[in-house]
């Protein structure tokens, strides 16, 4: 008998189904991952089994554990869940209740999993077994960083020594070397305790290096499952086919424009930020980018990469005229300027493509609006022109000129993040800076954009700075990679002499933290 | 990225206690812009032979202790009420809106300013603002306005920044940087559509607090002066009489009452209406 069996689940909110006739089984001691994209209802499925769907859905077909279907009332199902289930959130700080310490929030879980005990004496042992220390469990959830939240979680999970682990993208909050020691730490746990984890993620690698059998899904149905090896090496389905290939980053083979003279020149830039303070003695102030130099070709394409904090979306903003730096200068073909007081007539020559495509743009405006704002930057346009210009940047990025009539909410996050392109591209600039252009899209979008990238460069000879913490996507697009830590550049190279001979030590972490690829 | 719940969209129709209000609200509106053009009497028609009828077919909720006719001096009443509150909601959301997002998209010594100005506004009480412009220009419905228009500046104010703070982070407001925008530019285009909804149900609160303010103002007798009348003056009028005569006083009190809970209810039911949407807005709403 299986541990877990769901046979013909469905989750339904009104007319739509978000989930239909889904149907798995978790055997004792097994690692199990479902893989799919946003909306594909695989965090429902999860909430289905834990009993915590929300308002308003409604599910048929069964879910037994151990042979025995869910409880119908939510007293039972509360202790089921305390007992039996224990489940790791995607955003730990709001999973933390940030009142409590941390040791008071895992006796508590410890306390509800079971009756009597002494819930005191076991802390500690959870505490450890998760990798964090004593003095961890004094502190409360805004004290402790994202990964060792994260550890948190997972030692409140324990604490009722469940047979289920059910984690729900407990890495994707986290960059890239905390993912990797987290996701470690969950596979020694699950091998030490022997215990079933469901592990619910978009990322194929993550999946791959952690569990033995996958199910993929899409669109609310599972469209193919296995073991991890056989799926990914073989999949049988289109589906799985096209999130497979979009996993490994293929550099697109263009012809590209000769690499030219130096565009854009750092010279010495840091920035200094001061906390708000009534006396001007008082705090050191926080050195965010710390005399930092490089310069870039024309035609070029450079990565910047580090871990989250380490400066260089501070560093990015100074170069588009956002931020200035505290001293420094910075030099766009010869035009010197500290950030802000970038000039006007130069500032149509740089473009900025955000990270988030759901924020970057205006709700309330069409796009005609939106991507025609930076148009003002070019007065004596005249009004044909200016349609032209905005037909031919959106044609440039693969879209229709009829789009421009509409809303942004009408589109997908991946249409989105080309309509940013667009709206960068409409003053035809000459660097364009690009802030993890493609970390919050879907596996299968994130390819398409990067070979709409590559092909905008070698039709307009764009020169591109991304900025990323994804070291795949990093060495299949750049030319070369610049290295940053606590605001400074620490390595500088070619990716693939970088990553295949790392000098620096977080260049030698970043290496040792990259999954393994799948397939 | 993991799927988002979304709670079911449900459409403005769907909520009821926003019709109900809506609905009682333009009903009182209605009946106080009839008076503009037709009431059952005129309301400076004074005429003590027929004074405290019962309400009968002629006058059909009696008459005052003037014999004037109470239906339409509640309609004439109810009229100066709204004109005063919505006037003051005018004058507050017209000086606090633009101070509020003024504060926001410039931020530094201006952003002090500001939060410092609606401070000083906020510590005197319409009442106070309303002794202070009543001993230097005399009592009226105009100095009523400019009262309670005064007090409703700092709510405004405060409204529009916080909400344009949060928009302030987002992205599209950097990207209109970047294209050029000034911080005005950027207050306009970008920052006020987006807090639109906000300033809609903060003035429909606001609206029934100044229809409050305006009858207490009208009460102590710093707000309307007779011939003109308002629900607060016909309060103060009955208030001498009440034991003898409690209907002359209980139906502008039940008029004010209902006319309160009706802009109240309104004003849940906007929120209730826009704030999912509100929500809905920028999130993954669409499977990419």
């Amino acid at each position: 008998m299986s541990l877990l069996e769901v046979v013909g689940l469905s989750v339904r909110f009104g007319a739509t189904e978000a989930v239909r006739d889904v149907s798995f089984s978790l055997e004792r001691g097994e690692r199990f991952g479902i893989i799919g994209e946003s909306g594909s209802g695989k965090t429902l499925t999860a909430l289905a089994i834990t009993g915590l769907l929300p308002e308003g859905a409604s599910t048929s077909g069964s879910i037994r554990i151990d042979g025995v279907p869910l409880p119908g009332s939510e007293r039972e199902m509360a202790q089921l869940r305390g007992k039996r289930i224990g489940m790791v959130f995607q955003e730990p700080m709001t999973a933390l209740n940030p009142l409590m310490r941390i040791s008071d929030q895992i006796e508590e879980a410890i306390v509800l999993g079971r009756s009597g005990g002494f819930a005191q004496l076991e802390v500690p042992y959870l505490l450890k077994e998760v990798g964090l220390e004593l003095r961890h469990g004094d502190r409360f959830a805004h004290q402790l960083s994202g990964g060792q939240r994260q550890r948190a979680m997972i030692a409140m999970a324990l604490a009722s020594q469940p047979d289920i682990l059910i984690a729900d993208e407990p890495t994707s909050a986290l960059d890239l070397i905390t993912q990797r020691r987290v996701l470690d730490l969950i596979a020694e746990i699950c091998a030490r305790r022997q215990m079933a984890l469901l592990f619910i993620s978009h990322d194929l690698k993550a999946v791959g290096a952690l569990c033995h059998r996958v199910a993929v899904m899409h669109r609310g149905k599972l469209v193919e499952t296995g073991k991890a090896s056989q799926v990914f090496a073989q999949p049988q389905q289109d589906y799985t086919r096209k999130l497979v290939t979009a996993s490994r980053f293929e550099a697109p083979s263009l012809q590209r424009p000769p690499i030219g003279g130096p565009l854009l020149e750092v010279d010495q830039v840091s920035r200094d930020y001061h906390h708000a303070s009534i006396w001007p003695w008082g705090d050191k102030p926080l050195r965010a980018v710390d005399g930092v130099s490089f310069s870039v070709a024309t035609a070029e394409c450079v990565a910047l990469v580090g871990p989250s904090g380490c400066g260089k979306t501070t560093l990015a903003k100074i170069i588009v005229g956002l931020d200035s730096a505290t001293s420094g200068q910075v030099r766009l073909a010869g035009a010197r300027y500290r950030g802000a007081d970038l000039p006007r007539e130069r500032r149509r020559d740089v473009s900025l493509v955000f990270q988030d495509p759901f924020g970057s743009f205006n709700p309330r405006l069409t796009l005609e609006h939106s991507i025609g704002e930076p148009l003002r930057l070019e007065p004596g346009l005249s009004p044909q022109a200016h349609v032209d210009r905005l037909v031919e940047s959106i044609e440039a990025v693969g879209l229709d000129a009829d789009m421009l009539k509409r809303y942004p909410h009408e589109f997908s996050g991946g249409q989105r993040q080309r309509l940013a392109i667009a709206r960068a591209l409409v003053t035809r600039p000459r660097l364009l800076v690009l802030d993890e252009p493609v970390s919050a899209l879907d596996m299968s979008v994130r390819g398409e954009v990067l070979a709409l990238l590559a092909q905008l460069q070698a039709e307009f000879g764009l020169t591109y700075l991304i900025i990323s913490h994804d070291l795949d996507m990093v060495s299949a697009v750049a030319d070369r990679v610049m290295v940053m830590e606590a605001g400074r550049i620490v390595e500088t190279g070619r990716p693939d002499e970088i990553f295949a001979n790392p000098q620096h030590r977080l260049t030698q972490e970043l290496m040792a933290a990259r999954l393994p690829e799948v397939g | 990225m993991s799927t988002t719940i979304m709670p079911d969209r449900r459409p403005i129709l769907s909520h009821p206690s926003l019709w109900i209000g809506l609905g009682a609200t333009l009903m009182f509106a209605l009946l106080a812009l009839v008076s503009l053009v037709w009431t059952p009497y005129p309301i400076a028609e004074i005429d003590i032979a027929r004074r405290f009828l019962a309400p009968s077919a002629e006058h059909w909720l009696g008459t005052d202790n003037l014999g004037r006719d109470m239906a339409s001096l509640i309609m004439a009443g109810t009229l100066t009420s709204f004109l005063v509150a919505a006037l003051a909601v005018a004058i507050g959301a017209g000086i606090g809106v633009p101070l509020g997002l003024a504060a926001a998209a410039w931020g530094g010594p201006l952003e002090w300013l500001v939060l410092r100005l609606t401070d000083f506004i906020f510590a005197f009480p319409a009442i106070i603002v309303a002794i202070l412009i009543t001993s230097l220009f005399g009592p009226g419905a105009t100095n009523a306005i400019i009262a309670i228009g005064i007090f409703n500046i700092p709510v405004f104010a405060r409204v529009a920044r916080g909400g344009a703070l949060s928009i302030k982070t987002l992205d599209f407001v950097a990207a209109a940087r970047l294209a050029g925008l000034s911080n005005a530019g950027i207050a306009y285009r970008h920052l006020l559509p987006n807090i639109m909804s906000l300033i809609i149900v903060q003035g429909t609160i606001q609206l029934s607090l100044g229809i409050l303010a305006e009858a207490g103002l009208s009460y102590v007798g710093l707000g309307t002066q007779p011939p003109a009348t308002s629900l607060g003056l016909m309060l103060r009028d009955a208030q001498g009489i009440f034991l003898i005569h409690p209907w002359l006083t209980l139906v502008p009190g039940v008029c004010i009452v209902l006319i309160v809970i009706a802009l109240n209810l309104a004003g849940d039911g906007l929120r209730d209406a826009i704030d999912p949407r509100l929500k809905a807005v920028g999130a993954p709403n669409v499977a990419a």
